[in-house]
This record gives C-alpha cells, sequence and structure tokens, in this order.
C-alpha cells in the first residue's frame, strides 16, 4: 500500500470518532424514542440496490450516485436515499391491505461529490414515512412528529418552512399561459434565482395584471398571513385549492399548540418533479445548509405498481448535531490498574461494578506503555498491586 | 446567535460601486472603509459585519452561511453553481463574458485549446455550441493565451474592450451580459427574512426598479 494513501479516506467519507458517535448515539436514540411513541415502526434495508429500479425513481440526481456493476452485470446504487427502498419494501410486503402504514428509519446514504471539504458522501438520514393516507391529517401528523423529533433532539432553534408545489404550479401555469413557460419559472424558483426569474418574466411580454402576479410571487412568504394574501392576489381556482390545505394545516398544527417555529413560503420548489402537494424545509441556527426536507409525494409508489399517497420528512444526522452544537463531556469509566498477582481480585471486583451497571475498564500495568498519560484518560482509578489483593483508589 | 447580517464584499473592481450603492441606499458606512486593509469590519450604527474576500470566493462564504448575504459577479455565479439565492440585480460593474481570440484565426480541427478563468462557463458554452474543446485554467493575463500560442481562444470578461484591442484580439462572440447579484444563504434568508427583504427594497429603491 503506497504510504499516501495510508490515512485517506475517499473524498467525502469521514470518521465518527468516539466522542461524536457517543453524540450520535443519544441524539438517535432520543429521536427514535419520540418517533415510536407516534406508533412508527423502524426498518432497514440493503445498501445496495438495483439501478434500474429504486436508482431511478430516487429524486437525487443520476450523477450524484454511486454506481456499481454485479457479476452478471446489473448497475446497482449504493441506496441515495431511503424513502425509494422503503417505497420497494413496502410495495412487496407490506401494503397488501392498502391500509396507512408508518415507518421510520436511521441509515447511512450515500451521495457522490467532488466539490470540496464540508459535503458529506456518506451520512446518515433520519426519517419517517406516512404510507397510504392521502388525508391532510396525515400530512399534519408528518409536521408534528417532525417538530416532537427536533426537540426531542435537544434543538431550541429551529425553523420549518412549509409550501405546497400544486399553487406553484397553478400560478405559473394560469399565468405564464404555457405549461412549457411555467416550467422554465420553476427551474428558475428552484434554482433560487429571482433575477432571472423576474427577467423572464419581463421577456415574456404577458398582460399587466399577469405580470404583476408572477412579480408578487417571490414576496409569498412568511406567516400565516401570506396565505390570505395570495388568496387575495390569485383568481379564484388558481391554485386556490392549495391555499385551502395550506390553511388547514396551519389550523391542525395551531390546535396541536406548535405553530410558533413555523412559516410559509408559497415559492418553495424542493426537488423537481417529485413531491405533489404540501412540502417544507427544516433550518436550524448556525448551520448554513438545511437540517432536512419532506413532503408529500403520492407518484412515487406507482413505479412499483401500487397506488399509495405517502408524505414523510428526512432529516440529516450530522447536520443536527452541528446545530446542537456543544458536546456534554461523558464520565469516564473507572480504571482498575492491577498486577499478576492481583489480578483475579481486580476481575472479581470489576465483574460486580458491571452488574451494577458501571463501566470499568480492567488494565494490565505491564500493558502500559506511559503510566503518566494513561492515567489521564480517567478520574477514577483503582490500583490493585500485590498478594493480598488488597486495592487503594486514587 | 450573532444578530448582526455579515455580508460577503468582493475586493477590487466591484467594491467602490457597491459601497457607493450601499450609501445610497442610506446604510452608515464608516469613511475610511474603502482604505482599511482589515478583512472584517463591524458597523457601529448599523447591525452589520462586513467581510472582504475575493470576488470568486464570495458565493462560497455565502453558500456555506458564514456570511448571509454578498455581493457577486454573475460570472462568478455561473461558474461556481453554488446553492444561494440571487435576490437582485444591482447594476453594477456592467461587462459581458465573451469568447476572443486572434484576429481571423480559425479554431484548430484537431483538439481547439480555450484558456480561461471560467473553465465551467468556458466548457458549458462550447459544448452548447456543439465544439469539442480542451480547457485551460488561468488565473489572469488570459489575453496572453492566444497571442503566444497556448490556446486559440480565451473564455474571459470585457468591459470596454480596450485590454482585448491593446493585445490586438477580437471579439468572436458574446456569452452572457454580467452585472453584480444580491446572493443570500438560503437558510439566513429565511432566518433573517425581515432584515434581508429590508435591504432587497432599500437598494431596490436606488436602483429605481419596482417588485
Amino acid at each position: 500500500m503506497p504510504n499516501l494513501f495510508m490515512f485517506e479516506k475517499p473524498i467525502g467519507m469521514r470518521d465518527t470518532l468516539p466522542d461524536l458517535f457517543r453524540l450520535k448515539e443519544s441524539v438517535r436514540s432520543r429521536m427514535a424514542k419520540e418517533t415510536k411513541l407516534y406508533g412508527y415502526r423502524f426498518l432497514d434495508t440493503p445498501s445496495l440496490e438495483f439501478y434500474e429500479t429504486v436508482g431511478q425513481v430516487s429524486a437525487i440526481k443520476d450523477q450524484q450516485l454511486f454506481k456499481l456493476l454485479d457479476k452478471e452485470g446489473h448497475s446497482l446504487v449504493l441506496r441515495p436515499d431511503m424513502t425509494a427502498p422503503i417505497a420497494r419494501v413496502a410495495s412487496s410486503h407490506l401494503l397488501k391491505e392498502g391500509n396507512p402504514l408508518r415507518m421510520a428509519y436511521s441509515a447511512n446514504v450515500f451521495r457522490a461529490q467532488e466539490k470540496e471539504g464540508g459535503r458529506l458522501a456518506e451520512f446518515e438520514q433520519f426519517g419517517v414515512e406516512m404510507i397510504g393516507d392521502k388525508t391532510l391529517s396525515a400530512d399534519a401528523e408528518v409536521v408534528t412528529l417532525l417538530t416532537s423529533v427536533l426537540q426531542a433532539a435537544g434543538l431550541s432553534h429551529y425553523h420549518i418552512t412549509i409550501g405546497h408545489i400544486a399553487f406553484v404550479h397553478e400560478v405559473l401555469r394560469h399565468y405564464g399561459g404555457t405549461e412549457e413557460r411555467a416550467g422554465v419559472m420553476r427551474r428558475y424558483l428552484f434554482e433560487k434565482n429571482y433575477v432571472g426569474y423576474r427577467e423572464y418574466v419581463v421577456e415574456l411580454n404577458l398582460p399587466e395584471s399577469s405580470q404583476q402576479i408572477l412579480n408578487k410571487l417571490p414576496e409569498l412568504k412568511g406567516n400565516e398571513e401570506v396565505l390570505d394574501l395570495a388568496l387575495e392576489l390569485t383568481e379564484q381556482n388558481v391554485g386556490s385549492t392549495a391555499l385551502r390545505e395550506l390553511k388547514e394545516l396551519a389550523h391542525m398544527l395551531k390546535k396541536a399548540g406548535n405553530n410558533s417555529h413555523l412559516s410559509f413560503d408559497l415559492t418553495l420548489v424542493s426537488h423537481m418533479d417529485y413531491y405533489t402537494g404540501i412540502l417544507f424545509e427544516v433550518l436550524g441556527d448556525h448551520v448554513g445548509f438545511p437540517l432536512g426536507n419532506g413532503g408529500r409525494y403520492n407518484e412515487l409508489y406507482r413505479n412499483f405498481g401500487q397506488d399509495a399517497p405517502a408524505t414523510g420528512f428526512g432529516l440529516r444526522l450530522d447536520r443536527i448535531i452541528e446545530a446542537i452544537g456543544a458536546v456534554d463531556a461523558e464520565e469516564p469509566p473507572l480504571c482498575v490498574i492491577y498486577n499478576e498477582a492481583g489480578q483475579f481480585a481486580a476481575m472479581e471486583k470489576a465483574a460486580a461494578l458491571r452488574a451494577e451497571g458501571k463501566a470499568v475498564v480492567t488494565q494490565n500495568i505491564d500493558g502500559i506503555a506511559e503510566p503518566d498519560t494513561f492515567t489521564k484518560n480517567f478520574t477514577n482509578i483503582l490500583y490493585m498491586l500485590g498478594a493480598n489483593g488488597l486495592g487503594e483508589e486514587s | 446567535m450573532n444578530d448582526r447580517l455579515t455580508v460577503a464584499m468582493p475586493k477590487g473592481r466591484i467594491f467602490d460601486e457597491a459601497v457607493e450603492l450601499l450609501r445610497k441606499a442610506d446604510y452608515q458606512l464608516p469613511p475610511e472603509f474603502e482604505d482599511t486593509r482589515k478583512l472584517i469590519i463591524e458597523l457601529e450604527h448599523e447591525p452589520l459585519r462586513f467581510i472582504l474576500s475575493k470576488p470568486m470566493d464570495v458565493p462560497t462564504y455565502v453558500e456555506y452561511g458564514v456570511a448571509d448575504i454578498g455581493i457577486a459577479g454573475k460570472d462568478v455565479m455561473m461558474e461556481e453553481e453554488r446553492d444561494v439565492y440571487e435576490l437582485l440585480d444591482l447594476q453594477i460593474s456592467a461587462c459581458h463574458l465573451a469568447v476572443a481570440g486572434l484576429p481571423n484565426t480559425e479554431m484548430s480541427k484537431v483538439a481547439p485549446k480555450i484558456a480561461s478563468k471560467y473553465p465551467n462557463i468556458a466548457s458549458q458554452y462550447f459544448r452548447e455550441q456543439g465544439e469539442q474543446v480542451e480547457i485551460i485554467k488561468l488565473n489572469g493575463s488570459i489575453e496572453l493565451a492566444p497571442m503566444i500560442g497556448l490556446a486559440d481562444r480565451i473564455v474571459d470578461i470585457v468591459s470596454t474592450g480596450q485590454t482585448l484591442r491593446e493585445n490586438g484580439l477580437v471579439e468572436y462572440a458574446t456569452i452572457k451580459k454580467v452585472t453584480s447579484r444580491l446572493i443570500a444563504n438560503p437558510v439566513s434568508y429565511r432566518l433573517h427574512e425581515r432584515e434581508i427583504t429590508d435591504m432587497v427594497a432599500r437598494l431596490r429603491n436606488v436602483l429605481n426598479v419596482h417588485a
């Protein structure tokens, strides 16, 4: 092995060292506990899937997929998200009666990137899927669960922005005039390029009133009042079903008592052509990238021969941990240092303590290279040296 | 969290015009603002903090969220393709991206070479033209490349065209008009929506464009 590569990892790959591992574990278990309280059941799927099925229906761009070939020459992908694999499993095993299913996962997903540091190619995603329920109550449940999970994770400052893809579609199509123009405008909004969007609207030479409404669209964000503003702005039947859904969702969330972290953005266009209704983004302080996102995707299951409306969210554990910030210090285990004569007594002592649930390190003194530095790792050390096995604690 | 908005400013060509624009929008910038060598400037009377960076790096600071907003040329935005909001055309530092080369020359039929500070823009442009080219990345004085035979063409920004003329080069095609843009980090844009919307409105007022 050439020396150059001895300690290196492929781009975007990271080690999880003990301190981070512990933090991740505790955050994950708190989030999972909350999720289970809502009756969601955890599952896992293989890391590798077929490119033709899961790879192609996933919302992740083709060039971001890690692809490889199996012995028969089938193209495989490292799963880029969990939504598509769960759709595959649910369609083949779980959805027989077509009743609502509540699924949850916490799993590593893979997305190739070649750009630069700070962008992981493998990261843990925590999420839920609520499958087979088309009602708005399902959307409300997912958002409610999302806020509970974020709070359980220990985040005090977070923010959920909600939009509705059907509203964007209908407004762009109606006032832009054609499907093609709506597509161009949607792409500008997706790229967050308001300058390009406005230039294009001017270029179209639309009637004054249409132009005004299209220009106002990027400003339709903020608290619940924007929904009324949007209703006033647009004509009847243009996006009004979507707005009514959003209003009702807002109402349900208010009743559930968690609307303080919510806002609305009627231009929210996440993954193109993936979400079909209400969608949302999760943001946190201190982190320049979204913590996660989610929404309704009623078409995905058709790829697996099922007609199952679904909604869900996915959160990035690495970014949630970044948003939480501080790492609480862990109490180091008790260290029992023994010599040959004290070995059996030390083992007995350790076994008794472990039975009480206490963490104990047992270390033969002959195995220690540098006693001064070794003992610095512990606050409590018990020496069990000598024939009588009597210990002294320091 | 620091409640100040952090603004990434490009050093050099765009800087003075951007400062002038901010002053017109009634932002109280200190008089020595232009002359300082500091890289981070905190304002006393405004909840603003400025960081001064290379123009090409502004979208990077903004995308990672260490700067909430920034001022960047469209050329840099096209080259870097960062995930940031492009909120407003500031209409300053107007120039255009162009293809230039020695007059009356054809591109090599075998492996045409293009030198540029903008390898992504150059390769995308020629791909759209259906031409297969090889890109050579340079960091400045791009005009040299065709003059001494490193490349058949260059892709660079042109404002008055004087540098091209003085070096005996001519423009073959315009790729895109370029002006500076106000950009914002997607998360900051939501969490500091009020402040950022206010800035957009004040700048828009100065620019005399209407929503």
